[in-house]
């Protein structure tokens, strides 16, 4: 087991932001730690890497104590921060270097390193200008780059995509594929749903601090919600007479969008209509991991802290 | 957790290499400012004045000028930049995604304030050598004084940054604190020699007067039973307030 997180409580000044966690993650696995805005993804990560000891419970990490020996842990393990920290006047590659030297590296590991990193995650093309003069993209990928320095075994990223173009976030989909085909573990946080189903094996969503589910993305769906989802966009107050007509099926509302599940899509496409829903707004497409956080976490924003 | 000196190297050279970028900008106006002073003070007031301590005025403030570029240099690295580090550039939470702990993290910082004293200090230092204020000798007497008084500025100061939650605080800190130093401390005038009775021991509070005093004994080449006085003083409160501040360091880093 790569990590364990055994009846892990977090509190912070009396608050409780992670409660009694259970977690593992397997070798050569890419895990998946869902949940909204304060759910406690950044928290969980803190305790693994240990920057953070929890307030109960145990951790190990490859199987050693991370609040007793966090060193040993971290030498082997590679951490993107759900916020860059880069050194701004400096060149990627100058980052690079002072990063490779944090983790005690020879500075030729640390020039071979660099080379294979430039490569890696396309950095070459401005890797001697200053960071504050490139793009989002590139410093994110400049960032996932620092936490390759040691060839971690175990790679956490927090939020890796959020706000890139669909382009990078593709691409750097592609390099995590690449690093857990040589066998590098993979825990991540998102807020993209379809990164989660493409990315991870499993996955937790979390909500204030609790696993509310645990499972593959296919089997979550299939365990929460029908196969199909209709869609429908219309004045909220057609949405009742809509409901009423289909007794039995399963619904969740968000704002004009009205959503039905059911495993006959056409047959529930058919009912809709004929219940008055409007016929400019329907959209019948497959269930998905969104339909699966949403109907497990709400639509409205009343919860979020 | 014990520091691994490896890893607080590297957090050193961060520093460092960052400096290499900008170090023009950074040296020349730091560089300049112990002169400023040499020429106003002890070449401009100092025209006025006899002799003070039994050499010219401009020769009597010269040690203690070495010895205030050592307290600026440092002092600088460990308020504003330590504080920005930490709190607006995340670059401790980036180091701790290492293998590096918290007390690395003080100890390379420390490190780091200590060379910048070194290298203020020691420029002005062989600025005075050059005019013939001071005898290379005696310089190199005088040498090891500027990473000392580097240490004790870094303690202070980090203990400080470490314990405020806003930026703006540290203009009390150069102003309310380091300002009356520079000037109270032995620096323009024999401070012993305007007090009297139960000050003379109060005055033995302020940190900047030992480093001067130490400076001056070396510039000098004779010293009295008062340089062990002065080293201790300078060594406990400077790992006294260093122990404080790693208790803080792991606190403020490790949420
Ligand atoms: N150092 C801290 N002190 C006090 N409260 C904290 C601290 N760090 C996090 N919290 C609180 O803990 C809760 C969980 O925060 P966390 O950053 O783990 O959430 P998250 O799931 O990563 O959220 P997001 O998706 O916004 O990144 C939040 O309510 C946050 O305000
Ligand atoms: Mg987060």
């Amino acid at each position: 087991m790569i990590v364990e997180c055994q009846h892990v409580t977090k509190r912070f000044e009396g608050r409780v932001v992670v409660d009694d966690l259970e977690l593992e993650v397997s070798a050569g696995e890419c895990f998946g730690l869902l949940g909204p805005n304060g759910a406690g993804k950044t928290t969980t990560l803190k305790m693994i890497y240990g920057v953070t000891a929890p307030s109960e419970g145990s951790i190990r990490v490859f199987g050693v104590d991370v609040v007793r020996d966090p060193r040993t842990v971290r030498k082997r393990l590679g951490v993107t921060l759900q916020e860059n920290a880069l050194m701004e006047v400096l060149s990627p590659v100058d980052n690079l270097r002072v990063f490779g030297r944090y983790h005690l590296l020879s500075e030729s590991e640390i020039e071979s390193r660099i080379e294979y990193l430039l490569d890696f995650l396309e950095l070459r093309s401005h890797a001697d200008l200053p960071v504050q003069a490139l793009s989002g993209g590139f410093q994110r990928r400049l960032s996932i780059a620092l936490s390759l320095m040691n060839q971690p075994e175990l790679l956490i990223l927090d939020e890796p995509t959020t706000g890139l173009d669909p382009a990078v976030r593709l691409s750097l989909w592609s390099r995590v594929g690449e690093l857990r085909a040589q066998g590098t573990t993979v825990l991540l946080t998102t807020h993209y749903m379809e990164e989660a189903e493409r990315l991870c094996d499993r996955l937790v969503i979390l909500a204030e601090g609790r696993v509310l589910v645990e499972g593959a993305p296919k089997e979550l769906i299939r365990r929460h919600l029908a196969r199909d989802a209709l869609e429908i966009e219309q004045d909220p107050v057609r949405h009742g007479p809509v409901m009423a007509a289909l007794p039995g099926v399963k619904t969740q509302q968000a704002g004009r969008r009205l959503m039905l599940y059911a495993d006959d899509g056409a047959a529930l496409l058919q009912a809709a209509e004929r219940a008055g829903a409007d016929h400019a707004g329907l959209h019948l497409r497959p269930t998905n991991l969104e339909d699966v956080f949403l109907a497990l976490t709400g639509t409205g924003l009343e919860g979020g802290a | 957790m014990i520091v691994s000196p490896r890893h607080a190297l590297s957090v050193w050279k961060r520093n460092f290499a960052l400096y290499r970028r900008t170090w023009k900008l950074n040296l020349l106006p730091n560089f300049f400012e112990p002169i400023l002073y040499l020429v106003s003070m002890g070449i401009g007031v100092g025209a006025y004045i006899q002799e003070m301590g039994g050499t010219s005025y401009v020769a009597f403030i010269a040690p203690g000028l070495v010895a205030v570029a050592a307290m600026n240099g440092a002092s600088f690295e460990v308020t504003y930049n330590a504080f920005v580090r930490m709190n607006f550039d995340k670059t401790y939470e980036s180091m701790l995604t290492t293998p590096i702990q918290p007390e690395d993290v003080l100890a390379g910082e420390v490190l780091w304030a200590m060379s910048r004293a070194t290298i203020y200090g020691g420029c002005f230092l062989l600025v005075i050598a050059a005019m013939g204020l001071v005898s290379p000798g005696r310089a190199l007497i005088a040498l090891p004084l500027v990473p000392l008084t580097g240490l004790l500025f870094a303690a202070i100061g980090i203990a400080f940054s470490l314990r405020i939650p806003n930026i703006d605080l540290f203009s009390f800190y150069f102003t309310l604190f380091l300002m009356p130093l520079f000037l109270f401390s032995d620096v323009f005038f024999p401070l012993q020699e305007r007090l009297s009775g139960v000050w003379l021991y109060v005055a033995e509070a302020l940190p900047l007067l030992h480093p001067v005093r130490l400076m001056r004994a070396a510039f000098a080449g004779h010293a009295s039973a008062m340089v062990f006085w002065d080293l201790a003083y300078i060594a406990a409160l400077a790992l006294a307030l260093l122990l404080v501040a790693a208790r803080i360091t792991r606190r403020r880093l490790m949420g």
